[in-house]
């Protein structure tokens, strides 16, 4: 499979044998450091030092992800006559937290909406520009987009467990997408429930409906839920905004313990909640990306001034 | 005015209105109760084990019972509900689903409308559908008629209930990778199903006691009817032909079938009302 590998600048790296087997030719554009970014959004990338966690082998700029899994280049969108986003160009990266921050309205729910074109369902909605998954773009004629969104997960901003029993809504991914029989789908459903961090409380009442959970534990079914047929990518929009403080935490420790095995996007409002579990920031504003960099760039030396009032709390 | 004063006149304006409410709600009950209490009181005497298992007696000779117009009745009822349920949900679903397609607004008027039709004009109507064509009165004939007045009921509480289903759900199953028709019947449809039962259960207490649509249609039968191209006979239609008859008997079996008629009508309520608890229990826990 190594002899499928594209003579490619050595970002490339650390680019695993089974992600290479998925991927297919892509532009030139497409290096680790997109041109979009830098020309636009980043104006304080000369001040980033070459601290690199997470990026392991990267000799680009730390805002640059070194295996990026997703991107969006140059994305417009529009409800009807209005647009909500204006050429958005961003990379995520593979088996990283990449958590998007700005004030209400700002597009990125819309944004992040456009990653499984969950706004597809959206009368008078339209989408300009790419957005590709590993490589391809998910806008085109060949993509099928039941498929898509059974590889791009998708985790609410309030918690809607289906009204049926608890094993049911984590086994409702699994049935519908004809994944495993029977006793695979009873492991699968232990798995995710256990990924989720909610077997041990619900183990004994699988049966109970799905809706008489606490509002934690119904966010964390939700979760299971997507967990559960595996998707490659997990968007979640403010998974954590209407839990209280104890419930929080576990979600944010989940999405900490997910990293490893899942790529993740993430909209929220909480400013520490962002610095606490992602890796790369982005920041919206009236639907254009304001700055993107590693989270650690963005907290404590961000490259625009209009970002650290931001994230200081002096508007928003 | 001070502010205790306000206060007293706040407290005085709340309970006048609470009073006002609760007297409207005894006054809307009171209709209810004398009729039921009249029918029972009137009926119950007349009930007796021929009631439900006789053939109406010729004129002249007394007993007999009414054993057909009920087997017609819950026939015409049944076949009804078998032809209108379907279009009713079906209908439903789409006018929830594509709410701003042409047909759908169409549909919704056409609902409307239907439902403010009278009831004797749909039985004329099904007369020139069926009963022409097929030169006879028919259970099937009846069945339309009522059909036709259960449609917009159903359709109308079923695009109500769908739309009550929050659009997160949708978007949940859809992010799962479910097509839109996985969403609808698998998700939307059993979410609404409660409400829907109940919509079907209403459109079917309805039609159990019209009489005017099943004059032209079902006509009457004074025997049992096989099939259901045969003349039938239904309780309602039996209950007016007593009603107008000059024969005490035959007044006091009228009132004996309005009584089982009623508590038919109530029963099906409360099944309706026991279902859509038990099922919600079942959801929310």
């Amino acid at each position: 499979m190594m002899a499928a590998k594209p003579t490619k600048p050595e970002e490339e790296e650390p680019v695993t044998a089974s992600q290479l087997a998925q991927k297919t030719p892509r532009p030139s554009a497409t290096t680790a450091r997109p041109p979009e970014v830098s020309a636009h959004a980043r104006s304080g990338e000369s001040a980033s030092t070459g601290a690199s966690a997470g990026a392991p082998g990267s000799s680009a700029s730390p805002a640059s992800p070194a295996v990026v899994r997703m991107e969006a280049r140059n994305l417009d969108f529009f409800y009807g006559p209005a647009q909500a986003l204006y050429q958005i160009s961003l990379p995520i990266e593979r088996n990283a937290v990449t958590a998007l921050i700005g004030p209400s309205g700002c597009g990125k729910s819309t944004f992040l909406r456009c990653l499984n074109r969950m706004n597809d369902i959206i009368p008078k909605s339209r989408v300009v520009g790419t957005v590709t998954l590993d490589g391809v773009d998910i806008y085109g004629g060949e993509v099928d987009v039941v498929d898509l969104r059974r590889r791009v997960g998708m985790v609410f901003q309030k918690s809607n467990p289906f009204p049926k029993s608890i094993y049911e809504n984590v086994a409702y991914g699994l049935r519908i997408n004809r994944i495993g029989r029977r006793s695979q789908i009873a492991e699968r459903v232990e798995k995710a429930l256990r990924e989720a961090a909610l077997w041990d409380e619900v183990k004994d009442r699988l049966d109970a409906p799905g809706m008489g959970l606490s509002g934690g534990q119904q966010q964390r079914l939700c979760i299971a839920r997507a967990l559960a047929i595996e998707p490659e990518v997990i968007l979640m929009d403010e998974p954590a905004s209407a839990l209280d403080p104890i419930a929080t935490q576990k979600v944010e420790d989940l999405i900490y313990q997910l990293k490893s095995s899942y790529t993740i996007v993430i909209v929220t409002h909480n400013m520490q909640q962002a610095a606490r579990v992602s890796d790369y920031t982005a920041f919206f504003m009236l639907g254009k990306l304001v700055e993107f960099d590693r989270t650690v760039k963005i907290f404590t030396n961000p490259g625009k001034a209009i970002t650290e009032d931001y994230i200081t709390g002096r508007f928003g | 005015m001070t502010a205790r004063g306000s206060a007293a006149r706040r407290r005085l304006v709340s309970s006048i209105m609470t009073g006002a409410c609760a007297c409207a709600v005894v006054v809307a009950l009171v209709p209810l109760g004398l009729v039921l209490a009249y029918i029972a009181s009137k009926g119950i005497g007349s009930l007796d084990l021929a009631f439900f298992t006789q053939l109406p007696k010729p004129h002249g000779e007394t007993g007999g019972g009414m054993a057909n117009a009920i087997v017609g009745s819950l026939k015409l009822i049944g076949l009804a509900s078998a032809l209108a349920v379907p279009v009713g949900v079906l209908s439903g679903i789409y006018i929830a689903e594509y709410p701003g397609s042409p047909l759908a607004s169409i549909g919704r008027l056409a609902a409307d409308v239907l439902n403010g039709i009278p009831s004797i004009v749909v039985g004329i109507f099904a007369y020139g559908l069926v009963v022409l064509p097929m030169r006879r009165f028919s259970a099937i004939a009846g069945a339309v008629a009522l059909a036709i007045m259960m449609v917009p009921i159903v359709t109308r509480s079923t695009e109500e209930l769908i739309k009550l289903v929050p659009a997160s759900l949708r978007e949940a199953g859809l992010a799962l990778g479910a097509t839109r028709a996985r969403v609808t019947f698998g998700i939307i449809l059993p979410a609404a199903f409660p409400g829907i039962l109940t919509g079907i259960l209403v459109a079917v207490s309805r039609i159990a006691g019209e009489t005017a649509p099943l004059l032209f249609t079902a006509f009457n039968n004074q025997f049992w009817s096989p099939g259901i191209d045969q003349p039938t006979a239904s309780l309602t239609v039996q209950i007016y032909s007593y009603a107008i008859s000059p024969y005490d008997d035959l007044h006091r079996q009228a009132w004996a079938g309005a009584f089982v008629l009623v508590v038919m009508v109530l029963t099906i309520s409360m099944l309706a009302r026991l279902a859509t608890r038990r099922l919600e229990r079942m959801r929310i826990g």
